[in-house]
């Protein structure tokens, strides 16, 4: 369902605008081969000679390499190289190092499951036969997993001199890094106020969850070139970073992305493409990884885990007087700015007069967490969403009208520094608040939670290029892997632009030697960015043909227009000559100058910014302390929806895995600092009989930074979620939830101690 | 280790196979067969994505040893479409937008088609129980139910 918006301002001039094929819901391109089987993946492709590699990964959370014998190993009958961290360069920057170190461990291994050394053999089987011949000799350290613990003086020290922010005095060692955002008097604002709640919640880590597993296909000849196939989120990052890690020229490693089986942000960064480089560099032959799901879960980016203090201050009729959050992040043992994403995001959606957060990144021993959908956002909003909704219950206020009341709009000063342009968040809640949902009457044991979501949105560097075929169609190359239908919306832009019908347009994904460089499909950027470039590129493309029409006419190209897919003479040649189509042009275009091509460069800006609302019914069951997802409605600002299915899509998986987030998912780790649940048995994320369906609410106040106002809207749909079910939760249990998840045991042991 | 020989069929295709004695149905679809359309999310029976059906019953082809398949019939989504024709679910499938990445697609095909020639007229709930073996990370299985109750209707219709 798509509500449309109509008002008076430079978004609405947008939103009028009448498209022919965007906001239509045509088959994607890359369907049939998805359905029928043929669409290859990461672990799909094989290479001649191909030799296969596996991993010998640290039994312990902590500890120093003392030595590695690999010579049993090597001397085994089928394997032909082994890597350990001696085989790569060390790196200048330190985030580079940091991943490469994640990719091999160097030294020190920092947690249960750190990748020591590889092996390529002829099969799998030879490879972790091999494995266990290696002789690693440990010296095991204290180890720390939990994140207000390895603040403590007494905590075990991960890395030396690994602050990289102004440290506030009284912080340990594993504290790298610390950020303060906010504006306004705090203490002003909570003497203003008629009530002040003040809670601590905690969230576990959990992971992204994207059913195929990591895996690649590297081959590297004696010449020194490369090639690597994998599942990834961005091949150019894949190419940059593995080419530095064994000591190649760019230009000489070409990388192709694999249709990728969901990444959520997990695979925006390099774990095996490296490592089988250089272990096809040793042995000279194609090397294929691929991680089992253990390996997933144990060594690839888990989301960070949380702990936070939030305080509120209110007055009786609602209006927020004052704010403050101190999340606390722990995302493994490598320093990451999600504790930071955290603290800027935790008030976005308030216009507020005082409010400060801030946070804190803390070393553990656990993997290096990877970005996950809105990185940094769910946890951090969570805590304020729960705090708002406990003051709205005290105050006997209706939680959307106090969302209203205090919600942010053009003009607001952000919690985060910038002022908002055009944002959807008023719009977003009064269309909650309208819904049949939110006047829908609750059974017994059932709870309504409501909670607001915000993302930023990123842009970034982007390249599109398309050729104007002979045959008046078009081909479109873009530069960023298609995690969810993005080559259909990118071609609906194209199509759009240019006028001409959807299935003329095929769009791909380029190797990258095909254009200019790409950033990672991250930040909800493709949509918006390769939409931008891909609207820019047809622009350019216009521009040639309408100068070629021009000179067939003998007019000046300035006298030309594109009008409905044709060259049309404008001014007083307006009439004189018929419209001369994409296909005509095309066709003799040999004939008038050569092939007509389009491309664009780009860092883009204005990605503009996403709010959510999510509305959820859920029944407690006071027995056994199990939720039950009665009824869940998703509201969100898309800007535009191109292709609305897979707008729709997003919400609703967004919504999903925030629900897994809320009630299940957990890393959980024991006394020995091992992680216990590494499968999706004892890690147990949605299924569907776990689910109503997700209605999916969409609205269109467009973004000013794009032609056709389009907003990312990949990630705002994870953030609601854990708040929504928590406050849900917390009226139908009659308590007050402050950790995540809320699994039976702990919604039971939060009934039985309020007895 | 000698190697077990297999004389199957695949999709109606007579095919057989030498297998180490610990490879799964699984492992030689993919590796050797060269039908990679069921794909490996687990390995350990928990995510549905290698599912086909051996003899007519929906497996978890990761947990079945390949010697299994001797004598037997086996069925993957490779072998859903008629030629050019889409089978009702994967054109379903595709009307609904109901895949995202698209990875637990084959497995989802196989096992819905292995619910609609059970009970060809399921209810949402019976659906949802039936998928609920089929892990699908992108799509909160909203458009995945949608497109089965479908595909269901259609084919009862026809
Ligand atoms: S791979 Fe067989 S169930 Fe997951
Ligand atoms: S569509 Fe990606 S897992 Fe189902």
């Amino acid at each position: 369902m798509v509500t449309e918006y109509k008002e008076g301002s430079v978004g609405a001039e947008l939103g009028q605008r009448e498209f022919k094929v965007v906001g239509t819901r045509p088959p994607r391109p890359d369907g049939v081969d998805k359905v029928t089987g043929r669409a290859l993946f990461g672990a799909d492709l094989t290479a001649p000679g191909m030799l296969h590699a596996t991993i010998l990964r640290s039994p312990h959370a902590h500890a120093k390499i003392v030595s590695i014998d690999t010579s049993a190993a090597l001397a085994m009958d089928g394997v032909k190289a082994v890597v350990t961290s001696d085989d790569f360069v060390k790196q200048g920057g330190s985030g580079n190092q940091d991943t490469l170190d994640n990719c091999m461990a160097r030294g020190k291994v920092f947690y249960d499951g750190h990748a020591v050394v590889a092996v390529a053999a002829t099969s799998v089987m030879v490879a972790n036969a091999a494995l266990k011949l290696i002789k690693v000799e440990y010296e095991i350290l204290p180890h720390e997993t939990d994140v207000d613990a390895a603040m403590l003086d007494s905590a075990p020290v991960l890395h030396a001199g690994r602050k990289f922010r102004n440290i506030p005095e009284g912080n340990n060692a594993n504290v790298s890094g610390f950020w303060e955002f906010g504006h306004g008097d705090i203490d002003e604002g909570f003497a203003k106020a008629d009530i002040i709640v003040e809670r601590s919640f905690k969230t576990a880590a959990t992971h992204q969850g994207y059913i195929e597993p990591h895996a690649t296909l590297a081959t590297m000849g004696p010449d020194g070139r490369g090639e690597i196939w994998v599942s990834t989120q961005g091949h150019y990052m894949v190419r940059d970073l593995s080419a530095a890690f064994v000591g190649m020229e760019t230009s000489q490693l070409r990388v192709t992305a694999a249709e990728i089986g969901g990444g959520f942000g997990g695979k925006t960064t390099v774990y095996l493409e490296p490592v089988a480089l250089a272990l096809s560099k040793k042995s000279g032959r194609p090397v294929k990884m691929v991680m089992t799901r253990e390996e997933v879960f144990r060594a690839s980016g888990p989301t960070t885990s949380s702990s936070t203090d939030v305080k509120i201050g209110m007055t009786k009729d609602g209006r927020i007087t004052a704010g403050q959050a101190k999340p606390r992040y722990q995302g493994g043992a490598y320093p990451n700015i999600t504790a930071m994403l955290g603290a800027m995001t935790a008030f976005a959606s308030y216009d507020l007069e005082a409010v400060q957060t801030q946070a804190w990144n803390v070393l553990t021993n656990r993997p290096k967490q990877a970005a996950y959908r809105a990185p940094g956002a769910p946890m951090a909003i969570y805590t304020v969403e729960s705090v708002i909704d406990e003051l709205c219950q005290k105050l006997d206020l209706d939680p959307i009208e106090v969302r209203l009341m205090n919600a942010a709009k053009k003009g607001t000063l952000s919690s985060y520094g910038p002022t908002f342009d055009e944002i959807g968040l008023v719009a977003t809640l009064e269309a909650a608040k309208a819904h049949p949902h939110y006047a829908a009457p609750l059974g017994p044991n059932q709870g309504r939670g409501v909670s607001c979501g915000f993302w930023f949105n990123f842009a970034g560097n982007t390249s599109v290029s398309m050729g104007i075929n002979e045959d008046g169609t078009v081909s479109v190359i873009e530069g960023n892997p298609d995690i969810g239908g993005s080559r259909a919306s990118i071609s609906m832009m194209a199509a759009e632009e240019l006028g001409i019908p959807f299935d003329k347009v095929r769009t791909i994904v380029g190797d990258t030697n095909s254009i200019g460089f790409n950033d990672v499909t991250d930040g909800s950027r493709v949509t918006f960015s390769v939409g931008l470039a891909t609207i820019k590129a047809a622009r350019a493309a216009i521009q040639n043909m309408c100068g070629r029409a021009a000179q067939v006419w003998g007019i000046d190209a300035d006298a030309v227009d594109w009008v409905d897919g044709a060259a049309v003479p404008t001014g007083h040649n307006a009439g004189e000559f018929p419209p001369m189509t994409l296909a005509e042009i095309a066709a003799d275009s040999a004939k008038t100058g050569g092939p007509i091509a389009g491309h664009h460069e780009v860092n883009a800006d204005g990605a503009g910014v996403s709010f959510g609302v999510h509305l959820v019914d859920v029944e407690v069951d006071p027995e056994t302390g199990f939720t039950e997802i009665k009824r869940y409605t998703v509201f969100q600002d898309a800007g535009k929806a191109i292709h609305p299915d897979y707008v729709e899509g997003q919400m609703q998986g967004g919504a999903v895995q925030g629900i897994g987030w809320a009630l299940n998912e957990e890393y959980i780790y024991g006394e020995d600092g091992k992680l216990q649940n590494a499968g999706f048995l004892d890690y147990r994320i949605p299924v569907a009989s776990d689910l109503p369906m997700i209605d999916a609410v969409i609205l269109e106040i467009p973004n000013p930074g794009h032609p056709y106002g389009v907003r990312g809207v990949g990630e705002t749909g994870i953030v609601p979620p854990l708040a929504a079910v928590a406050n849900g939760v917390s009226h139908a249990a009659g308590v007050r939830m402050s950790e995540l998840p809320m699994s039976p045991p702990r919604i039971l042991a939060a009934i039985d101690g309020a007895k | 280790m000698s190697k077990i020989h297999v004389s199957t069929s695949i999709n109606g295709d007579a095919v057989e196979y030498l297998c180490d004695p610990s490879e799964t149905l699984l492992d030689v679809l993919r590796n050797r067969v060269g039908l990679t359309g069921a794909k490996e999310g687990c390995g350990s029976g928990d995510c549905g994505a290698c599912s086909v059906e051996l003899d007519g019953r929906l497996v978890c082809s990761c947990l079945v040893l390949a010697a299994e398949a001797e004598g037997k019939e086996v069925s993957t989504v490779e072998g859903m479409a008629d030629g050019e024709k889409l089978h009702v679910l994967q054109q379903k499938i595709l009307d609904h937008a109901a895949l995202q990445c698209g990875v637990c697609t084959p497995g989802i095909l196989v096992a819905a088609k292995a619910l609609l020639e059970k009970n060809p007229d399921p209810t949402e709930t019976e659906v949802r129980y039936w998928l609920a073996g089929n892990l699908c990370r992108c799509t909160g299985y909203d458009k995945i139910i949608r497109a089965v109750m479908d595909a269901a209707a259609e084919m009862r219709g026809a």
